[in-house]
């Protein structure tokens, strides 16, 4: 009984293994597989922590094992038994000992990398800004310094920290760009910072992560990381190219609606100003938190 | 700690514990809870307090008003409490005439309140006028729901007092209508403070 | 509000339901009138104090609630078993999900708690009932109207849609208008004042009702398990009930608590909803620790290993839960150092936890270990709870969740740590308490099949999710790749983990049959100790009498009845005299009952916005608490002869005769 047990469960380990590996190439687990320094520093410490945690629990299971294998009541077993044994300061103390250590080790590293989430990923680049706002369903992007906006796709340039300023003018969503990093909530009346910064060229897969209602599972969007030039170019051309977003066109946009990925050579001033104080913003004082540590000279939020 | 909880069990009543007292207990860790539930509405105003929209806010109290009031509830929590020595010296007479006097005193707080409520709403701070309006009514409309219940209960009480006088299962009760009425008597210097004066200040 | 979609219809899956709803409570009915049952029902059952009768009502209520969750779920994955599914529309699908997570942690693990905890406490501490019998029952018919409360809104009014913590602003009127989200509301707000009393009522039994001589440091881990859940229930549902109010005034009247205008503040909803929400997980787990620590005693044939310090753990994590709310939102950004500390709180949990494992494992070291079917559902709990809770360490890791937050990845982690630690070990709880309760044995073949369903079909379900997690897939998505062309490659762990959900809900299935055919051909329990248990609920016949103790119980330290049998078979055990007395217990009544219904018309008024029905019910709520205060006829003494009569029946029909203590 006990023997098929084990077979059961070693079978039952080898189809899981199998079945996460097949039908499904390594690429394919963005988290695993970032490509900006946040999402590596992310990425480094989920490695950290799941060496610390197979520490503990590969043992633990052996352990449960042999016990279970050992101290069968069965009328032939010769194992020791010690129905009054019931208490071992010792090992109380090593068990007691053991994850605290570990527990110790895992802060002190989730500290620090909290702290340094919350800075450029690299000092010797100016950084950009993009303000993010999510509405309902769709995401939009404006760039104060080029005075552009785009719907459900963002350009950036690859190689410069980008500081993703967040709020939203709906329903609480997250803004979430797995291979660049991890997400930030969009908030109705926050303006939240995230730094993020691809390393390469090339397209990123970004969705809302905070359900939203209706139309949620169709809020992805594509970031789309080139160089610095070709972002000048791409910026260069939505200002020529593309129609104007007016306070009436953004009032159109923000209703409940899927959308296209669409550009506009400008929109109103103050637009993701406005919407941030509209939806309450008024009574908070912004950007002090994480993804906040050069001021914005754009961003007046002060009541 | 163990031995002196296991020696109040008395054995006396077949095995069975001291069934008023068991009550009795068992009230005041809902009082606690009820402390929570008040903590909860007193953080959310705390949270809100300033989120006036440009309208009523915290400064524009009435305060004769909430004086007045604050003065008919702490008498009758004293009324409350002689009430329960008039009891103890078994003055079922007396007993009735201080319950009486709590719950009249009681309701002309809610009265008051009902006017301020009412006096608030003229004005247009309404509930919905903001999010500090809709804290502050709950907050004070919480206690105020809680006095209107202990009215309630004092009458229902009233009743059994003058039926069946004073016998151990009345007297739990008037005590714990009694204690009931000095809780929320806590709270109300609790929402004077935070409240009024802190708002007016 | 528009009140012209009263009853929810266009949907065929609705219409089936309807008439299901309909055959189903014509059936009752008429099988009620036919055999003139509804006296029984009314005497035994809906008036019924005894707090057995309410475990076993908790315990039937919540096994259909299971069926209902557990529906829910199998709809889900059906829909996401491949991309771009028509079978569920968006709106269906958050409905689903909505009602599987309400109903699941509330309706389902709340009341199977509940169920354990009526069923074996007031025994193993040696009480005649619980501290309060009438509020007991109170506890019982509130949590379950407003259950059934919120189950009726799937096919009147329709059902809620804003996920099962019904984040703000999304479940203000301005997004979520219409009764869906009202039912929600009302139907747990009812249900958790019950629970709040439950609270109460445990605390005082297990404080003033053990028998005398029992003290709190020989009192069985299970009842300590139940003080420190009931505590946490103390400390965090007022706060529940009182943000639950503050939506319900938004809603109503109008309020700006969590609104996007008017200046309220959506983030302070998540917040309060946590600070209930995450005690409320340790609340439901607390009480599995309990379990399997009696479990694992009596089939090791050996004392609890460490007996002081699973006490100091339950208290410890009951303690720092309440330190551990903003875990859920490290990506709200509350600010890098409020992030940290509640990491590492959160990090610290899992010490103590980690250390009844320990606890756990070496009190099987040196014992006897039979493996009957309680002991199956530990041993799988514990590979299953320490994955989960490793991942659970994972993800207090803040910039490591700020990549898992929302998605699969999550949804692995808390099913992993709620179905390997809450159901499974509820379910070890029902098969280890059941034959003292009903006094019947459950089938052993059967419970083997659904064991094995239920494990494969858990791994086969829920690994491939934290896989789907890495890969970017976000939880509540109806559907995926239809958008703009991104094919991420989620079908075929999708596939995967909606046969690891039928595995499951098959082995759901071989449970509900392997009661019925117990209860019909099952082995029965005559010995009243059908384990060779070690603490006092074994002691008496199985199904006890409705006094449980013709004569409370002497204890002299831990495991009561295990050294008392060791007394008894070495021949040294004083048998005193047998002198019955007079037991007093509470009176049936029918008001609970009553006032629970008072507190649904209510309910569903308000859900409807019809204040006058609101009011009525309310009212009516007041009426039965009056009714109550004026009944002073409210218990009865048993007498002598009835304890003699009963209890020679019971001793002498057993095949082993019994000491009476």
């Amino acid at each position: 009984m006990n023997k098929w047990i084990q077979t059961a469960k070693l079978s039952l380990l080898a189809f899981l293994g199998t079945a996460l590996l097949s039908g499904c190439d390594r690429s394919k687990f963005i988290v695993l597989d970032p490509r900006g320094p946040v999402g590596k520093q992310e990425y480094n410490l989920i490695i950290l922590s799941v060496i610390l945690c197979a520490i503990i629990i590969i043992p633990v299971i052996g352990i449960f094992t042999y016990i279970v294998l050992k101290y069968r009541d069965k009328p032939n077993n010769k194992a020791p038994y010690q129905p009054e044994w019931d208490d071992n300061k010792f090992l109380e103390i090593i068990w007691w000992g053991i994850p605290i250590i570990i527990v110790a080790i895992l802060g002190v590293f989730t500290a620090k990398t909290t702290m340094n989430l919350t800075k450029p990923p690299v000092k010797d680049v100016d950084p950009i800004v993009v303000q993010v706002t999510s509405l309902d369903w769709k995401w939009m992007f404006t760039y104060p310094d080029k005075k552009i906006a785009t719907v459900n796709y963002a350009e950036i340039p690859a190689g410069v920290p980008v500081q993703f300023i967040l709020t939203s003018d709906a329903p609480m969503n997250s803004f979430w760009v797995p291979q660049l990093g991890g997400q930030e909530y969009t908030m109705p009346g926050m303006s939240m910072g995230l730094w993020l910064q691809a390393d390469k060229v090339g397209e990123y897969f970004g969705s809302g992560a905070n359900f939203t209602g209706k139309g949620f599972a169709h809020m992805q969007f594509r970031v789309k990381a080139v160089k610095q030039e070709e972002f000048n170019k791409w910026a260069k051309q939505v200002q020529k190219d593309s129609p104007v977003l007016t306070k009436a066109g953004y009032k159109k946009l923000s209703k409940p609606s899927l959308e296209k990925e669409l550009s506009f050579s400008s929109y109103p001033i103050g637009l993701f100003e406005d919407i941030v104080n509209k939806n309450g913003g008024i009574y908070y004082d912004h950007m002090n938190h994480m993804g906040d540590h050069t001021t914005m000279s754009d961003m007046n939020m002060k009541k | 700690m163990s031995q002196t909880i296991s020696a109040h069990v008395s054995d006396q009543n077949h095995g069975h514990v001291d069934q008023e007292g068991l009550k009795t207990l068992g009230f005041w860790i809902f009082l606690v809870t009820d402390c929570l539930l008040f903590a909860t509405f007193f953080a959310a105003y705390a949270v809100l307090r300033t989120h006036t929209e440009g309208g009523f806010s915290a400064k524009d109290f009435n305060v004769p008003n909430f004086i007045i009031e604050t003065f008919i509830l702490l008498t009758s929590s004293f009324t409350s409490g002689l009430a329960v020595l008039s009891m103890h010296k078994g003055n079922k007479k007396g007993l009735i005439r201080w319950l009486i006097i709590t719950l009249l005193l009681g309701a002309a707080f809610v009265g008051l309140e009902v006017k301020e409520f009412a006096d608030l709403a003229a004005e247009g701070a309404t509930i919905s006028r903001s999010a500090f309006l809709t804290s502050f009514f709950a907050l004070v409309g919480t206690h105020g729901a809680h006095v209107t219940f202990g009215i309630f209960w004092m009458i229902g009480i009233l009743f059994q007092l003058s039926k069946r006088g004073i016998t151990p299962v009345t007297t739990r009760k008037v005590s714990l209508v009694s204690l009931y009425w000095h809780f929320l008597d806590a709270v109300w210097i609790f929402i004077l403070t935070v409240v009024y004066l802190m708002g007016v200040m | 509000m528009d009140n012209s979609h009263f009853f929810v219809t266009g949907d065929p899956m609705i219409y089936g339901a309807d008439v299901s709803i309909i055959l189903v409570s014509l059936a009752i009915i008429i099988y009620l009138t036919y055999f003139k049952k509804w006296g029984w029902l009314w005497r035994e059952w809906i008036t019924t104090v005894d707090h057995k009768k309410i475990g076993i009502m908790y315990l039937l209520s919540s096994l259909l609630m299971l069926f209902r969750g557990g529906v829910d779920a199998v709809l889900m994955r059906i829909q996401l078993a491949v991309p771009n599914s028509h079978f569920l529309a968006s709106e269906h699908y958050n409905e689903i999900f909505t009602t599987h997570g309400t109903i699941m942690i509330l309706f389902m693990a709340m009341p199977f708690m509940f169920a354990l905890f009526n069923m074996v406490v007031p025994l193993q501490i040696g009480a005649r009932d619980v501290a309060y019998p009438f509020l007991n029952a109170v506890s019982f018919w509130l949590f379950f109207l407003g259950a059934m409360l919120l189950n009726i809104s799937f096919v009147i009014g329709g059902s809620p849609n804003a996920g099962w913590l019904s984040y703000a602003p999304l479940s203000e009127n301005d997004f979520s208008p219409g009764p869906g989200q009202n039912f929600w509301i009302w139907g747990i707000q009812i249900s958790g004042i019950g629970s709040l009393m439950t609270g109460i009522n445990f605390v005082v039994t297990i404080l003033k009702m053990r028998t005398p001589t029992m003290r709190l440091r020989d009192m069985p881990l299970f009842s300590w398990s139940v003080l420190a859940s009931s505590i946490a229930i103390l400390g965090v549902f007022p706060i529940f009930t009182a943000t639950l109010a503050m939506l319900t005034i938004d809603r109503l009247l109008g309020g700006h608590f969590f609104t996007m205008t008017g200046g309220g503040n959506p983030m302070m909803w998540v917040n309060l909803i946590w600070m209930w929400g995450h005690p409320e997980v340790y609340i439901v787990v607390l009480p599995a620790f309990g379990v399997f620590s009696e479990i694992v005693a009596t089939f090791s044939k050996k004392r609890i290993f460490g007996y002081a310090s699973m006490v100091f753990s339950m208290i410890a994590i009951s303690i720092v839960s309440y330190y551990t709310w903003v875990h859920h939102f490290f990506t709200m950004g509350a600010g890098a150092n409020v992030n940290i500390v509640f990491a590492i709180c959160t990090m610290i949990i899992a010490i103590p936890t980690g250390v009844k494992v320990f606890n756990w494992l070496f009190t099987m070291y040196r014992g006897r270990i039979r493996i009957t079917q309680p002991m199956l559902w530990f041993m799988a709990f514990v590979p299953c709870f320490l994955v989960g809770g490793a991942t659970g360490v994972m993800l207090a890791a803040a910039p490591a969740d700020y990549q898992y937050h929302n998605s699969y990845f999550l949804i692995a982690h808390f099913h992993q740590v709620l179905i390997g630690g809450v159901v499974f070990g509820y379910l070890a709880g029902m098969y280890y308490w059941f034959p003292k309760i009903f006094g019947i044995k459950l089938n052993e073949r059967l419970g083997k099949w659904a064991f094995w369903t239920w494990q494969i079909g858990f791994y086969v379900c829920f690994m491939p999710q934290y896989a789907l997690g890495f890969m970017g897939m976000t939880r509540r998505m109806y559907t995926y790749n239809s958008t703009m062309g991104w094919d991420m490659g989620w079908a075929p762990l999708n596939m995967i983990s909606t046969v690891g959900a039928f595995l499951m809900g098959i082995g759901f299935i071989f449970q509900v049959w392997q009661i019925l055919y117990s209860i019909k051909h099952g082995e029965r329990d005559v010995t009243g100790d059908a384990w060779d248990g070690r603490t006092l609920e074994w002691s008496i016949p199985s199904p006890p009498p409705v006094y449980n103790f013709a004569i409370l119980p002497v204890v002299k330290g831990r495991d009561a009845w295990w050294y008392q049998k060791q007394e008894m078979q070495k021949g040294s055990y004083q048998k005193e005299a047998v002198k019955y007395e007079p037991i007093h217990m509470p009176n049936n009544s029918g008001i609970p009952f009553l006032m629970a219904v008072c507190f649904f018309i209510a309910g569903f008024g308000f859900t409807f916005e019809w204040w006058w029905m609101g009011i009525a019910g309310l009212i009516g709520v007041f009426i039965t608490l009056f009714a109550r205060s004026f009944q002073y006829n409210t218990d009865h003494f048993i007498s002598v002869e009835e304890i003699e009569r009963t209890e020679n029946a019971l001793r002498n029909h057993g095949s082993i005769h019994r000491t009476a203590n």
